[in-house]
């Protein structure tokens, strides 16, 4: 007769106790998200900072809520403070970019990994050797050099900068790939009569998709994020800025307008975040990627 | 050991990665002729790269010690070539040896808060037990993937002293209206600060990439021999991570070597160049002169490219010197 009403209560008892051993974690929880609150406010306070009349700004509240949502901000930046034009100069920038430093890094990459030819010792030690090299060293002679090849004042000058610069990892990345993929795929390739370049755009390519996908994002971020070489490249024509330079030069004429660079500054935040929050994964994986090799 | 890390990198399976031997058929004419087309086109595949590279990588790298040899304003052709004077004019730069300082406090400052902080961090989000872990690791790596130029910007309004919000809650605290970047003494810590607060997520990822290579097997290994979480950790987790130590360390190391975005931005090397690192001063004589000193700013990025050697150079020697001895013993 009580059999049935035993079961119960000893449930009731791991469930106190399952909650006692879960309280620690929830503790920790709460710790983390206060942390992590702290961590991205200054995000949030831009958003909001973004909506509110400059008046509302400068008297100083904490509030994060606007009491009004003032749009014209963005419109302001949008027009006013060329932002159009800015972010159009930074996606052409950074897809022209992306392109030329998949093609060539995947290139490299395939016969670095999968062949052995003279030399090629020579150029993985060099690339190896040239992985940290930091920009403010190679400046000087990068804009010299541009400007006898009459490409300073160009985006295309920017993007050949950019792609020709800092994307050993890249190869790295791919050359490690390829190496690992069989040697099976090659012998079946050149049965069915396809050659070197056949090999490689029918076989090699379409199998690299993922490494390709991380290369791709983590090279859009580095090249959207870029400021040393597209603040040199436009400092005699206005008109190349990127967001990363022309939030420099809006605050330099606006410096009252708070509103309106915090409306500056989301729209330049926008595309890049919207890819993190989407490509997430390779974002990681990219960035791991040097750990473990 | 081929001796790069790429080749370095252990192969997961001997299937995985077989360098067939060429193939054993009898030799027909046409396989040198194949041959040699391969070779071209190996060396057709290369052709971007070494152009590129070789344009935008290599010859600046090289050029950059001829230009520190010359006097040269960047305007006129002529270039006077002056031997070392330029190395003996940075030299006797106090503001130089000031750059120099500042980079490596800096330095200081950033790398063990985001290693061991980011170690602590991983070690709590990679526990299966913590909620929502995932959605942390999200909110930590977003400040990772923002313009760095843009928000030196927005922190310069965050951090401003009359209406920035964090003036204001010090001023509700009773600790008065308070301006960090403005002052020498806070300028450069707090800068320091946001730079870890910054790339934070990178270290995050590397120890959260480390502590994945642990076995999953060895913890269950662990539990059946009843050893709690604290001895799991201390004598399975901490001693296979050790030897990722080394590796972020550099890694974090070299990434301070590249904070020109957020300090032109935010302190532009001010107040009183107090946080003027070693970037900042190269660009201060190379492009905001009114007239550029090229050869003094390259003579500048030469020494600020053999310090970066030297520190890089450092750590990875006694890395390989640790694994070695570790090896033997």
């Amino acid at each position: 007769m009580t059999a049935p009403a035993r079961p119960a209560a000893s449930a009731a008892l791991p469930r106190a106790r399952r909650w006692r051993r879960r309280l620690p974690w929830w503790t920790l929880v709460a710790v983390l998200g206060v942390i992590a609150a702290l961590w991205v406010f200054p995000f949030v306070w831009m958003v909001s900072a973004s909506l509110k009349s400059p008046a509302e700004i400068f008297a100083g509240g904490l509030d994060l809520v606007p009491e009004q949502l003032r749009w014209e901000n963005y419109a302001r930046a949008w027009t006013d403070g060329n932002f159009r034009r800015y972010l159009l100069n930074t996606a052409i920038v950074t897809v022209g970019t992306v392109v030329i430093v998949v093609v060539r890094c995947a290139l490299a990459g395939y016969v670095l990994g999968r062949y052995r030819f003279p030399g090629s010792r020579l150029i993985l030690g060099i690339l190896v050797a040239t992985l940290f090299v930091p920009t403010g060293y190679t400046i000087i002679p990068i804009v010299k050099l541009s400007m006898q090849l009459g490409l300073l004042d160009q985006l295309s000058g920017m993007i050949l900068a950019l792609s020709g610069g800092a994307n050993v990892a890249a190869i790295l990345i791919y050359a490690g790939y390829f190496r690992r993929l069989p040697a099976e795929l090659e012998e079946a390739a050149v049965v069915d009569g396809a050659g070197f370049l056949g090999t490689f755009t029918r076989i090699m390519l379409p199998l690299s998709m993922p490494v390709t996908a991380t290369v791709s994002v983590l090279t859009f971020l580095f090249t959207w994020n870029a400021f040393f070489l597209p603040l040199v490249f436009s400092f005699s024509n206005p008109k190349l800025r990127t967001v990363s330079v022309g939030m420099q030069a809006f605050v330099g004429e606006n410096s009252t307008d708070w509103s309106g660079m915090a409306a500056a500054g989301v729209i330049s935040l926008i595309p890049i975040v919207a890819l993190f929050a989407f490509m997430q994964r390779y974002f990681v994986e990219g960035i791991a990627g040097s750990v473990k090799s | 050991m081929t001796g790069t890390p790429a080749l370095a990198r252990p192969r997961e399976a001997p299937s995985a990665a077989p360098r067939l031997a060429p193939p054993q058929r009898p030799r027909r004419p046409g396989q040198r002729a194949r041959a040699r087309r391969r070779t071209l086109w190996i060396y057709a595949f290369l052709l971007p790269t070494v152009v590129l590279y070789g344009m935008y990588t290599l010859y600046p790298m090289i050029a950059s010690y001829w230009y520190s040899l010359v006097e040269w304003n960047g305007f006129t052709a002529d270039q006077r070539f002056v031997g070392i004077d330029n190395y003996r004019a940075v030299l006797a730069d106090p503001m130089f040896w000031s750059a120099v300082r500042i980079t490596v406090v800096f330095m200081l400052i950033v790398t063990p808060l985001r290693v061991f902080g980011a170690f602590f961090l991983a070690i709590l989000l990679n526990s299966p037990k913590l909620p929502l872990s995932s959605f942390f690791r999200t909110l930590y790596f977003l400040p990772v993937v923002t313009t760095t130029a843009i928000v030196g910007v927005v922190m310069r309004f965050v951090l401003d002293p009359a209406s920035g919000p964090v003036s204001v809650l010090a001023g509700l605290l009773g600790l008065g209206p308070i301006d960090l970047l403005g002052s020498s003494a806070t300028a450069l810590p707090t800068a320091a600060l946001i730079y870890v607060w910054k790339f934070f997520g990178i270290t995050l990822i590397y120890w959260l990439a480390a502590l994945q290579t642990v076995p999953k097997d060895l913890y269950e290994a662990a539990r059946i021999d009843g050893a709690g979480a604290v001895a799991t950790f201390r004598h399975i987790t901490l001693p296979l991570l050790i030897p990722f130590l080394a590796i972020i360390t550099v890694l974090t190391v070299e990434d301070c070597f590249h904070a020109f975005d957020l300090m032109q931005t935010m302190t532009a090397g001010g107040p009183f160049y107090s946080t003027e690192i070693i970037e900042i001063y190269v660009y201060r004589y190379a492009f905001a002169a009114t007239i550029p000193q090229l050869g003094f700013a390259s003579a500048a990025a030469v020494l600020f490219g053999l310090l970066v050697l030297v520190v890089v150079g450092a750590q990875l020697w006694v890395t390989m010197l640790a694994r070695r001895s570790g090896a033997r013993a």
